[in-house]
């Protein structure tokens, strides 16, 4: 046994772990950082299999930006733990079935390519890029996929934002760029005051000097 | 440099064998490591001495001649004082949180090239690598927050999670400029690229001049630093996300904040000011003259300049409204480094673009 393979079986055992406590664990936000642990763990394997632009993107979109949205959300959830345990044993059927659903789908779409792909990775050489590879493969012979995909995308981005967008006509909205492009004159205005005699203020100037 | 770097490798190879390389490893690591955290002591002195100087006062001059002993008593006052867990913590998760936000602001240097081949993993996409290491910078922050059981902390860490979040893509889109521009995302050959007999002017900050601002902006707002440091609003929110932490925990977060301050201020160098490369050469005789200089002295001294932008930010501007830093971030950087992407590919496909 090499210390790939030690590697490979600490980071399956360490995705394999962690993608059970996602759903047994008790607190929902241990929930989310185990799962950041799995994207972390499953990014790793992917390093082992010479794909550093998958694994660091992985890391890069899920744990850098969408599980730390994911984290703020739950956060801010004031969620009943003993409440939601209650129903567990009513949908347990229900969600087992489906599982077993997808186990079944999973082992028939990708159960003959893994069997015929053979379990041990092909080897590049030392000046092979991934990332290059990737680019090259996406920006040519699949390029109208990828295009449509990110056009997708878009849209159900934009519609996102249509949907949930509701402007509040009685808000009172702040203009920042007009409050950050505001120049002194606007603010204060200069007066010029004829200097007083020093005897005319002679009473303010006393308080003035024993304080 | 690296030839010397080279005959030690090789001497430790005839010494220890098979046992060497972890050992060579080990040993690069604390190379880059240990001045980081030299750096970040002394970084500290500096700050409170220019922030001094700016406002007329001599900052810290009682330990050691002229303060510079203070980072040592700092240090030891870190170390002997308390840890206080505030009941209803996350005990796990509150202990973990200060380690969770100094690891990244550490692992980030793995890819930095300090001189010519003087990095300690020569990846490929190592670019991509330092974008998905500072966003991780993030959890320790949040966790921190969220773990503390306090309402400042809390809020201290929403802030700072959509701050980072909204500021990552403007510094993304920058540097999706900087690898069209170096056609790599390997440091080592982004530095290389910007090798040209002009000097300073074939450097990266000149055809991407307004992706420069963005980045180094965007890399003050992602260490929370004033005047975008919404996370840590004293006025508002007491000290932010470490309002609960004391002691080490408090030290770690101070480190890790002030070492991506540092990694910011080298990154920033290496993408625009040519990293380790001589700002003269081919400058006809004072060219050949500093080229003797060694790289690592031309990269620290643009860091530097960095390190005191940092100050001189943070001496001149009141804070930022948390609308306004949105505003910045979102309507301002992003629109801006977006049209930059394609100005810059565009201009790459004619015969004007000369770097």
């Amino acid at each position: 046994m090499n210390f790939e393979t030690i590697l490979f079986y600490f980071f399956a055992a360490s995705v394999v772990f962690s993608a059970l406590r996602v759903i047994t664990a008790r607190n929902p936000l241990h929930s989310v950082l185990f799962l950041v642990l799995a994207f972390v763990s499953s990014s790793g394997i992917w390093l082992l299999l010479e794909a550093e632009f998958l694994a660091i993107a992985l890391v890069l979109v899920y744990v850098g930006a969408v599980m730390v949205l994911f984290l703020f959300v739950v956060m801010m959830l004031d969620i009943n733990i003993e409440k939601l345990r209650k129903d567990f044993l009513q949908w347990l059927p229900a969600g087992a079935l489906l599982a077993t659903l997808i186990v079944v789908q999973m082992v028939w779409v990708l159960g003959d390519k893994a069997a015929s792909a053979g379990m041990t990775a092909v080897k590049h050489a030392a000046d092979y890029s991934n990332t290059k590879e990737l680019g090259r493969l996406i920006y040519t012979d699949y390029v109208y996929p990828f295009e449509l995909a990110a056009v997708l995308l878009l849209v159900a981005m934009v519609a996102a934002i249509a949907l949930t967008f509701r402007r509040r006509r009685d808000s009172k909205r702040q203009d920042v760029s007009w409050q950050v492009n505001v120049k002194r004159n606007d603010r204060v205005r200069i007066i010029s005051m004829p200097a007083t005699k020093k005897n005319e203020v002679n009473g303010a100037a006393e308080a003035h000097t024993a304080d | 440099m690296i030839e010397l770097l080279q005959t030690v490798h090789q001497m430790g190879e005839v010494l220890l064998g098979a046992a060497w390389l972890p050992v060579w490893i080990v040993a690069k690591i604390l190379a880059i490591i240990l001045p980081i955290m030299g750096g970040v002591a002394y970084y500290t002195l500096a700050e409170r001495k220019v922030l001094g100087f700016m406002q007329v006062r001599p900052g810290p001059n009682r330990v050691g001649y002229w303060g510079l002993l203070q980072p040592v008593a700092d240090g030891i006052k870190l170390l002997t004082k308390e840890f206080i867990i505030p009941s209803g913590a996350n005990k796990f998760l509150f202990l973990a949180a200060p380690v969770m936000a100094l690891a990244p602001a550490l692992a980030a240097w793995a890819v930095i090239p300090f001189f010519e081949g003087g990095t300690l993993a020569n990846v490929n996409a190592g670019l991509l690598y330092l974008l998905a290491m500072t966003s991780l910078g993030v959890y320790g922050i949040i966790i921190a927050g969220w773990a503390s059981n306090s309402k400042y902390a809390f809020l201290g860490a929403l802030r700072s999670a959509a701050q980072i979040v909204s500021y990552e893509l403007a510094m993304g889109f920058a540097l999706v400029c900087v690898l069209l521009a170096a056609q790599s995302m390997n440091m080592g050959e982004i530095v290389q690229g910007q090798q040209s007999n002009y000097g300073l002017f074939g450097w990266y900050w000149v055809p991407l001049f307004p992706m420069f601002i963005v980045y180094f902006l965007a890399g003050v707002a992602e260490t929370n630093r004033a005047p975008f440091d919404l996370a840590e609003d004293e006025s508002a929110i007491v000290a932010g996300f470490h309002t609960e932490y004391s002691g080490m925990g408090f030290a770690l977060f101070f480190l890790a904040e002030y070492a991506n301050m540092i990694l910011i201020a080298a990154l920033t160098t290496v993408f625009f000011l040519g990293g380790y490369l001589n700002p003269f050469h081919g400058w006809g005789a004072l060219g050949e003259f500093t080229d003797q200089v060694p790289g690592l002295i031309w990269m620290l001294g643009k860091m530097s300049i960095f390190l005191f932008l940092f100050l001189w930010l943070r001496a001149t501007f009141p804070r930022y409204r948390y609308d306004q830093l949105m505003r910045l971030g979102w309507k301002v950087f992003i629109p801006l480094t977006l049209i930059w992407v394609v100005v810059v590919a565009a201009w790459m496909q004619t015969s004007l673009w000369v770097w």
